[in-house]
């Protein structure tokens, strides 16, 4: 589902990491750990499409991301990659049900009210639906940019943080959530995050990520 | 969702800047389209009016007052000329058609006019009602003096000494009206036309009979140059030619609307650049939308084509505005003008405002080049990153 091989990247600074080879399963959920400034939102980009790494590749749904020509690969992006970030970053002047219809335009798939309908039920977001980003708490507006992030089913889905501008309860309801749709949608989940609530979390119903937590730190130490 | 969609819902998210940037280019192009508009009709009134008339014979003093008071009867005459000099002019080989008009009265301040058949032949004028006179103090109207005045055949008005004022009524002798004329969209829509005999007799002229001036038509070509020349060196008249006259004219007024047409060019550009501000400033506060429209699916030039159809669009509807406020305030200004001579009419469109819409249009374009480059260059991992 995603390979990564011999990845690096080096930055403006000179400074140059390197990021061991890397495989995820088809609807695996896995947590990306490290402090921050360690190189887990650069892994992150590259592996959504973001970010062209200074060499190697990474395959994700059979397609080799930086092989692509732009613009097949922001509509790669669009189609198969779902991202969710720190801050959801909603598009102020539309509607919470307008943004994810720009999601499904953009990408290029057609108009889907019903999913829209469905994703949005799901994140009791559905009486928003009308309402402008503005008009949201910090939570809700964490759960409609995790709605936008899904509306495509991506087979990829990605998480930078999502929880730091949460509290407690929020977090907690974000990561289930997060967790639970990705497992119904079978989409593959990449959360990364230096939070010990997600950490905590994901311990309960995911005992396997532990292993790849340590993988994820040999990471961060190359 | 569609990029005129998006680009709306961004524009409309900015409500002031919006507005603020709609008023400056719909100020512009309102300014250039009613000089545009105005400008053009008052040459098609002034051609309009002078066609078929290539000489005015007239009093001695300001050629441009002859033309304007005989022609056009905006300003006062010259004064008067003799009936005898008139028929002898009238009678020159070189002549082929002279009509006389005597001036000096008004009705409601629409001029009364004493002439002869001539004059209703040289216009083309036409009847819509009733028939033309036949006897002294028997009148035909214009077309806007029977709406303004709401008067029809078999009426009965009493015209005033003077050009404009009511005042000082020549109220011993009522006119009757006997005929109304078509609308002409000429200067004779708004004239009282009658005969000599009555200006004479209303004024009690007996022995010595004048007119004001005559209105001629060549023979030939030479005549171009020999009757002007004739009529200034062996009579009491002049003679001023309509073409020459109104040509100066234009050139007197193309001064000031040159000013306003300057004035207006800056407005636009200045609109310009304040689209150009507003779109730069705005992207700076979207660039997350920016990033996350990219990581959405948008590819670049997507981003691109979005950023200037959000200035073309913005100016586009300006400029739309600004056509439609120039003809509104042409409109009105026709509507409470003065003289009722050269009334505008804001209903007329012309071809060339599209080229005002294609110029708003470019403006749009290249105020939005920078900020649409600017967009296009967003890395979306760098914007992300920085939270």
């Amino acid at each position: 589902m995603l390979q990564t091989s011999r990845l690096t990247k080096t930055f403006p600074n000179g400074t140059s990491l390197r990021f061991p080879d890397w495989k995820v399963g088809r609807g695996e959920q896995w947590l990306l750990l490290g402090e921050s400034g360690s190189g887990k939102t650069t892994l992150l980009h590259m592996l959504g499409g973001l970010l062209r790494p200074a060499s190697g590749r990474i395959v994700v749904n059979g397609a080799d991301l930086y092989t692509l020509p732009a613009r097949a690969l922001d509509r790669f992006r669009g189609q198969h990659i779902g991202i969710v970030f720190q801050q959801p970053h909603l598009i102020r002047s539309m509607t919470v049900e307008e943004n994810l219809l720009l999601a499904q335009s953009f990408a290029g798939i057609g108009k889907d009210i019903f999913r829209i309908r469905e994703v949005l039920h799901a994140l009791e977001m559905e009486h928003k639906r009308h309402a402008y980003p503005q008009e949201l708490s910090q939570g809700q507006a964490q759960r409609a940019g995790i709605a936008r992030a899904l509306v495509n089913r991506p087979a990829l889905l990605l998480a930078d943080e999502p929880t730091s501008s949460l509290d407690n309860r929020n977090a907690d309801a974000a990561i289930r959530l997060l967790s639970d749709l990705a497992a119904s949608e079978r989409s593959t989940l990449i959360v990364c995050t230096h939070d010990d609530r997600v950490k905590e979390a994901f311990f309960k119903d995911f005992m396997f990520e532990l292993r790849h937590e340590r993988i994820s730190n040999q990471l961060e130490k190359s | 969702m569609n990029a005129f969609q998006i680009s709306w819902k961004n524009l409309k998210a900015n409500r002031l800047t919006l507005a603020l940037n709609l008023l400056l280019i719909a100020f512009g192009t309102g300014m250039l389209a009613m000089l545009l508009l105005g400008m053009s009709q008052v040459g098609e009134r002034l051609r309009n009016n002078a066609r078929g008339v290539d000489l005015v014979a007239g009093a001695k003093g300001s050629p441009l007052q002859l033309i304007l008071s005989s022609i056009y009867f905006i300003d006062f005459p010259t004064g008067n000329i003799s009936e005898e000099d008139a028929r002898s002019l009238a009678a020159h080989p070189m002549v082929k058609k002279a009509v006389p008009l005597a001036l000096g009265d008004n009705y409601a301040g629409f001029r009364i006019v004493g002439t002869d058949t001539g004059y209703v032949s040289l216009y083309g004028l036409e009847l819509a009602a009733g028939r033309f006179w036949t006897k002294p103090f028997e009148i035909v109207i214009g077309a806007d003096v029977a709406r303004a005045q709401e008067l029809k055949t078999g009426d009965r008005i009493y015209g005033s000494h003077g050009l404009t004022s009511d005042e000082d009524l020549h109220d011993d002798h009522p006119y009757v009206i006997t005929g109304v004329l078509k609308k002409r969209g000429s200067v004779a829509d708004n004239l009282v036309l009658t005969s000599l005999e009555s200006v004479w007799q209303m004024h009690g002229a007996d022995g010595a009979r004048e007119i004001t001036s005559m209105l001629l038509q060549y023979r030939s070509r030479m005549a171009m140059v020999a009757l002007p020349v004739t009529i200034n060196r062996s009579t009491a008249m002049q003679a001023a030619s309509p073409a020459k006259e109104s040509a100066r004219l234009f050139a007197l007024i193309g001064i000031g609307v040159d000013a306003v047409r300057w004035f207006a060019v800056a407005l636009m550009l200045l609109a310009g650049v304040s689209v150009f501000v507003s779109l730069y400033n705005s992207l700076r506060e979207r660039v997350y939308d920016l990033a996350v429209m990219r990581v959405m699916g948008a590819s670049r030039g997507a981003i691109f084509a979005m950023i200037v159809l959000e200035g073309t669009l913005l100016t586009a509807l300006g400029s739309l505005a600004g056509i439609l406020l120039g003809h509104c305030a042409l409109h009105a200004i026709g509507y409470w003008q003065g003289s009722p001579q050269a009334r505008m009419d804001g209903l007329v469109f012309l071809p060339q405002e599209a080229l005002l819409l294609a110029a708003g249009l470019c403006i749009g374009l290249v105020a939005a080049l920078l900020p649409a480059i600017q967009a296009y260059r967003t890395d979306i991992s760098e914007t992300m990153s920085k939270i």
